[in-house]
């Protein structure tokens, strides 16, 4: 089953368009990694996909509903969480208050939820009570996948979530979110790690200058000739 | 009332609305061509005003001495107050701007703010300075003795519009240049305006000094028309706000808009003033807030609804370059 | 110097009511909020209505308060205007300043904005009561308490620092406990990751305003029990206000309240050596050396 699409997007800033026409889309419980060149709009779709930005043409379906243009706050009601780029912790807040903050729109009690982030992140649970700022950077990226992961989103979209990190870490982190897709949560995956991101994807799209260049399998992209000279380094 | 009568009071609205277009202008190029809010025009209004009534007026002498303190008395030409008051409001803000404009916009409003309020402070409480609260009175006004002093003010009103003419060409002429341009550059864009190499905190004092430097001449224009002074004509109602509703209605980064807010603006101030004639005379003490009120409500207007004030900003860059 | 002290912290607590709820706003909405002494001005006028015009009305006799110099209006008034006060804010927010965020317009804009309606929230209370001064006791001075070291303190003062604490105890625990506290300091560290998090950051601000309304009209009515009221004491604050804020890093509450107790201290201590008239000059001189030496206040580093 198809869980999103998003078709002939075109979107960007107040002052320019960044994205042309660009077409993704996700089925149930796949992983989509999209690659590019930086400056190729990708962090750019997440943010219209995730209401941030408003797409001056184009259709963000959700199960077949239409999410064009809602508001972040409702979009997380729907059941797709995002983790950005940059910035992605409240840096003055505790690691369980980033956490509880994740689960602002829940009324019920969400401390079971507290304790599968920490099953899944084990570091977490120790620092439970110290403040984000002083987190190290892979630290930080597992808070914000925790935080997104509270409401128990249907789509995680996760903005290079490896950027800056040791490569140790890159490969926990990959592990991490192979751990939570497995549990049943379809991602949406921009990575300038190209090589790992096309390895665990079910899908792959390459965009460049804000337009779809090429879409196929993960294994067949990583194979194509093509992407390798372009994108893979060799 | 006569014709006469009509016409006094109409050249004396003229002089102070021309005065008001003055302090207009200056902010125009701090506010309107390069961004910087100052919310202490009363500041350079007041010190500007001091300066120019001490450099032009003698030190007292005589009984009048014992009653009138003064820091000096120059006895110099007109001109040479205006020439006083534009350097030491250019001193002033040099160091405002040094102190605050390397941190952000409101760090200049509350720095600006607070100098105001300490100049007011400083004439009210310090009798030696200028003669505390009481001020000073009697000031000279320039070619007094070519008419009759009852009509003098329509001499008075033609110094004042040559004075807005020179200053609003002296104002095109540096907005045209390169210079200018670059004041734009930095209101529209301050980061790229820095990474195109320009030293921002440079010119954004510059515009600073610049505008201050008019409001001083302002502050001795007014100094010189009502020939008495004292540090509660400075407050921030009269020094500062009624300023900066008059440059938003006329239209920011617009001169002719800045001249036109002032006097549009002091129209109504003056025109309100005959609508709260008629309030019943209990209320009649209290007419100057009601007028206020409005003033403040009209800025409030214009901010949602008008930002760009009546004739909005005037383009000054050619097709050529955008 | 101990006497003037003390009067330092009474003062600096009311400084830091105001102080807090300037940078709570600050931190969230991002800019500076000329109207805020005003609104300390509005609730120590909308006080002296209930307890001079409204509850004498209802035709309930007066008695005095225990060892304090006003009546038991003031109980009632107290909350009552710190409530309305906060619904002036989240007025003044969803008529103007909504508004102008809605249209993206800069934060000088709302600065500016805000002026105004400082100016408005005066000529209000010039309108309604004039330019006089005003007092919550007609005529009553109750004698004060000596202490060690020559130290005289009215019982009105004691009440003022307790009740600060109450209050600053009372944010800090719905700061730190509450979600709705926590919501904020989040949506302070980073409005977009909030948003993004699900939090309703329209809801965030009116509870902000409500919040620094509050606190403004609480520091408002403790300085006209301390000393009187008068319709340019709130502009009067502004400067101290932002002093305070600077000084304690913008945005950080605790900062606020170390800043406002430092400004008040040394307002008061000031008198000992030039007129008290030159209060408002030394805040404003504090806040040019704090800019000039540490713009970024004496707590920064917390936040990146
Ligand atoms: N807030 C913004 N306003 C205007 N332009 C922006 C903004 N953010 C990004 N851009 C521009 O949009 C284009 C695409 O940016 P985007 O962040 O989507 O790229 P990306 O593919 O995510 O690149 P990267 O790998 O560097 O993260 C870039 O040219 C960038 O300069
Ligand atoms: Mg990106």
């Amino acid at each position: 089953m198809t869980i999103l699409t998003a078709k002939d997007i075109i979107s960007g800033y107040t002052k320019v368009d960044i994205l042309y026409n660009v077409n993704i889309k996700v089925e149930q419980g796949q992983i989509v990694s999209i690659i590019g060149p930086n400056g190729a709009g990708k962090s750019t779709l997440l943010k219209t996909i995730f209401g941030i930005l408003k797409p001056r043409h184009g259709k963000v379906e959700l199960k077949g509903e239409d999410i064009t243009g809602l508001k972040p706050d409702k979009i997380v009601q729907k059941g797709i969480s995002y983790v950005p780029q940059v910035d992605n912790v409240f840096p003055s807040l505790t690691i369980r208050e980033n956490l509880e903050m994740g689960a602002f729109i829940r009324n019920d009690d969400y401390s079971g939820r507290i304790e599968d982030i920490y099953t899944l992140f084990p570091v977490l649970k120790d620092k439970s009570n110290q403040k984000a700022s002083q987190l190290s950077g892979g630290q930080r990226q597992m808070v914000a996948m925790g935080r997104a992961l509270m409401l128990d989103p249907g789509l995680l979209l996760l903005d290079e979530p490896s950027a800056g990190l040791a490569p140790r870490l890159v490969s926990m982190i990959f592990e991490k979110i192979i751990e939570i897709n497995a549990s049943g949560v379809a991602m949406i995956i921009v990575e300038q790690n190209a090589r790992e991101a096309l390895k665990m994807a079910d899908h792959g799209y390459v965009l460049a200058m804000g337009k779809n260049v090429l879409d196929d399998t993960g294994e067949a992209l990583l194979t194509s000739e093509e992407v390798g000279r372009l994108y893979l380094g060799g | 009332m006569e014709f006469a009568g009509i016409l006094a009071y109409l050249v004396s609205l003229a002089i102070m609305a021309g005065i008001y277009a003055v302090f207009c202008l200056g902010l125009n190029i701090q506010w309107g061509y390069t961004g910087l809010f100052n919310i202490g025009i009363a500041g350079f209004f007041c010190i500007g005003a001091y300066t120019s009534a001490m450099i032009t007026s003698p030190m007292p002498t005589g009984t009048y001495a014992h009653y009138v303190h003064q820091l000096f008395g120059l006895n110099l030409p007109f001109v040479f107050g205006l020439i006083g008051a534009a350097s030491i409001c250019g001193i002033v803000a040099f160091f405002i701007g040094f102190a605050t404009l390397r941190l952000g916009d409101d760090y200049l409003a509350i720095a600006t703010l607070g100098i105001a309020e300490t100049f007011r402070l400083i004439f009210n409480n310090e009798q030696w300075l200028a003669n505390g609260p009481r001020g000073l009175m009697g000031l000279p006004q320039p070619l007094a003795g070519l008419v009759d002093p009852k009509n003098y003010n329509y001499i008075y009103l033609v110094i004042v519009i040559v004075i807005l003419i020179l200053i609003y060409l002296l104002i095109e002429q540096a907005i045209r240049s390169p210079w200018g341009r670059v004041l734009r550059s930095i209101r529209e864009d301050e980061i790229s305006a820095a990474m195109s190499g320009k030293n921002v905190l440079r010119f954004k004092i510059q515009a600073l000094v610049f505008g201050a430097m008019i409001m001083g001449v302002g502050g001795a224009l007014y100094a010189h028309y009502t020939k008495a002074i004292s540090p509660d004509v400075f407050t921030p109602l009269y020094g500062t706000f009624i300023i900066w509703v008059m440059l938003m209605a006329g239209g920011s980064g617009n001169n002719k808009g800045a001249i036109l807010g002032a006097f549009l603006i002091w129209g109504m101030w003056i025109g309100t003033k005959f609508m709260t004639d008629l309030l019943p005379y209990t209320l009649k003490a209290r007419a100057p807030y009601i007028r206020f009120l409005l003033i403040g409500i009209l800025l409030e207007f214009i901010l949602i609804y008008r930002p760009q004030g009546i004739l909005g900003e005037e383009k000054k860059v050619s097709k050529l370059i955008e | 110097m101990a006497e003037l002290i003390v009067y330092g912290i009474v003062l600096g607590s009311i400084i830091s009511l105001g102080a807090i709820g300037l940078t709570l706003v600050y931190g969230i909405i991002r800019f500076a909020n000329f109207a805020h002494g005003d609104l300390m001005s509005a609730g120590a006028y909308i006080a002296l209505f209930i307890t001079s015009v409204a509850l004498p009305w209802t035709g309930l006799p007066h008695t005095t308060f225990g060892p304090f110099s006003f009546g038991w209006e003031m109980v009632i008034a107290f909350p009552v205007s710190m409530l309305i006060v906060g619904g002036v804010a989240i007025g003044l927010d969803q008529i103007l300043y909504q508004k102008l965020r809605n249209k993206n317009s800069n934060a000088v804009i709302m600065a500016m904005s805000s002026l105004g309606a400082s100016f408005i929230i005066r000529m209000i209370i010039l309108i309604l009561w004039g330019s006089d001064f005003f007092f919550y006791r007609p005529g009553v001075l109750r004698p004060a308490i000596e202490f060690p070291l020559g130290i005289k303190i009215r019982p009105d003062q004691i009440l003022i620092l307790f009740i600060v604490f109450l209050l600053i105890t009372g944010l800090h625990l719905f700061l730190k406990m509450t979600k709705m506290g926590k919501a904020m300091r989040a949506t302070a560290d980073n409005m977009e990751l909030a948003k993004v998090s699900g939090i309703d950051t329209e809801k965030i601000i009116i509870w902000t305003w409500c919040i620094g309304g509050a606190l403004a009209a609480a520091g408002g009515i403790l300085y006209g029990i301390d000393v009187q009221l008068h319709p340019a004491m709130g502009w009067n604050f502004l400067i101290p206000l932002f002093a305070a804020t600077i000084l304690g890093t913008i945005g950080n509450m605790y900062g606020a309240l170390i800043g406002g107790l430092i400004i008040g201290i040394s307002q008061q201590v000031s008198t000992a050596f030039i007129m008290p008239t030159y209060k408002p000059a030394v805040a404003f001189v504090i806040m040019i050396l704090i800019l000039l030496f540490r713009p970024k206040g004496l707590f920064s580093g917390g936040k990146e």
